[in-house]
């Protein structure tokens, strides 16, 4: 393998760049503005979605971490994806933040308010930020694995803390809309809301792959780099 | 397990007894910290008075880590770290006695610490009950986590650095509980203190359980 794309990635690309696109359509320009916020609802049809991929790939994050500590299933395998997902779930919690900072200007009037949901998704953030610090720590691949492993599994308990916030404290933020006897949303503004998850989960996927691939291709570079800039150094000496 | 724990506290205590590094660096840096949030807040002082309990509990996590930085540092020279890992003491032991170690050098702080906020910042004690637990169970938590969290940095050239990232977003939790609990208990807020606590008590306890469980782990390989 020397790239990250195949018949999988490119598979998986086209399908996110396809329903991203619709939902970009229906949410824009099909679906009505609602009742109370007008056309900010438009937002639903990003922000959840990135939030719940945030929650999903730093979960993912901590379940590989959790199989690599775990002795019969120790794997790099599982370090490589813990690494992975914590990446681009950091992605997606920025993404999170910036969209939510966007529609709390746009609704409460503030880009930033002390609010348990908000000050949560903060500290994950910062959390996971550590973690990705501490991956490009020196050592040897095995020491790092498991300190990361630790660090990862202990970080990702703040999700669950994060999403119960809504329920748990007095905020400002609002509570589930989906998740619910009685769902707030409807007809097509709750189809276009399902799609956003699956466009954004698709999206996850392709590049959860592509980046656990590079974390194969950087291990090969580790294992194989020196060996690889002998051989060519030694041809460059035999054309002389 | 425990005899583990106690002989390692008392080692600790011993080595910070004799290198006075928390008494002669650690608290005067916590006093100068005060210091400057006095003058920082100085034109304002029902503000001080208001903020006294969150600007404690800043210095306090301040100086954990600092606390936590020294309690691996006396590790890392002479190779003792090894020495520790062929001891056969018993890595839950040597992880609650480590812990147990920097939270008694940050009682000791907190003491002081307490008495400069009274005397510098003026602020008049209300349930010194609830003040006294909130403070002894915060403490067991910042220590735990702490001492987690020193292990995974210990060993690693940044770790200077590495720590207050890793740590400060994690204790987070511990400040916003202690200072809510501490505003209760000196009258400044009408919030439920001795529900802080509770939350302040099961940061503890799993921050204990986890190092306890995932500290040999650590210890073998870092």
């Amino acid at each position: 393998m020397t790239g990250t794309s195949d018949r999988t990635t490119r598979l998986l690309g086209s399908a996110a760049l396809v329903t991203v696109a619709v939902t970009a359509w229906l949410g824009l320009s099909v679906t009505p503005p609602d009742v109370v916020q007008g056309q900010l609802v438009r937002l639903i049809y990003v922000h959840p979605a990135v939030a719940l991929a945030c929650y999903v790939a730093f979960g993912l994050s901590a379940l590989a971490s959790l199989a690599y500590l775990w002795p019969r299933t120790r794997s790099r395998r599982w370090d490589r994806l813990a690494a992975a997902s914590a990446e681009v779930g950091v992605v997606f919690c920025g993404l999170t933040l910036v969209t939510g900072s966007i529609w709390g200007r746009a609704s409460w009037g503030v880009w930033w308010t002390w609010d348990a949901r908000l000050t949560l998704t903060a500290l994950l953030f910062a959390v996971f930020a550590g973690y990705l610090a501490l991956r490009r720590t020196g050592g040897s691949p095995d020491a790092r694995a498991k300190r990361c492993a630790v660090v990862a599994v202990v970080a990702a308990l703040l999700v669950p803390v994060d999403h119960e916030a809504t329920t748990w404290w007095q905020t400002l933020h609002q509570g589930d809309t989906l998740l619910r006897a009685n769902p707030l949303i409807h007809g097509l503004q709750l189809w276009t809301m399902l799609l956003s998850f699956v466009a954004v989960g698709l999206l996850l996927a392709w590049l959860l792959l592509h980046r656990y691939r590079v974390e194969v291709l950087e291990d090969r570079f580790e294992e194989e780099g020196m060996a690889i800039a002998i051989a060519e150094r030694r041809a460059e000496g035999a054309l002389r | 397990m425990w005899r583990d724990a106690l002989t390692v506290v008392g080692k600790d205590l011993r080595v910070e007894i004799s290198s006075r590094v928390t008494t002669t660096q650690v608290a005067p840096y916590a006093v100068l910290v005060l210091i400057l949030f006095g003058f920082a807040f100085d034109q304002n002082h029902s503000l001080l008075d208001q903020a006294a309990p969150g600007l404690f509990w800043v210095a306090v996590l301040l100086c954990s880590v600092l606390a936590v930085q020294r309690s691996y540092a006396i590790e890392s020279a002479d190779g003792t770290r090894d020495a520790l890992r062929l001891s056969g003491l018993d890595p839950a032991g040597i992880f609650l006695g480590k812990a147990a170690a920097v939270a008694a050098q940050l009682v000791a702080l907190e003491a002081l610490l307490g008495a400069g906020v009274v005397i510098l910042f003026g602020t008049r004690l209300h349930d010194p009950a609830l003040l006294i637990l909130t403070a002894v169970v915060a403490t067991t938590g910042l220590a735990a986590s702490g001492t987690v969290y020193g292990m995974v940095a210990s060993g690693l050239r940044v770790r200077e650095t590495l720590l207050p990232l890793l740590v400060l977003p994690v204790v987070a939790p511990v400040l916003l509980g202690a200072t809510q609990a501490w505003m209760a208990a000196l009258g400044l807020s009408h919030a439920d203190g001795w529900r802080w606590l509770s939350l302040l008590g099961s940061f503890a306890a799993i921050y204990l359980a986890l190092g306890a469980v995932w500290f040999s782990t650590l210890l073998e390989e870092t």
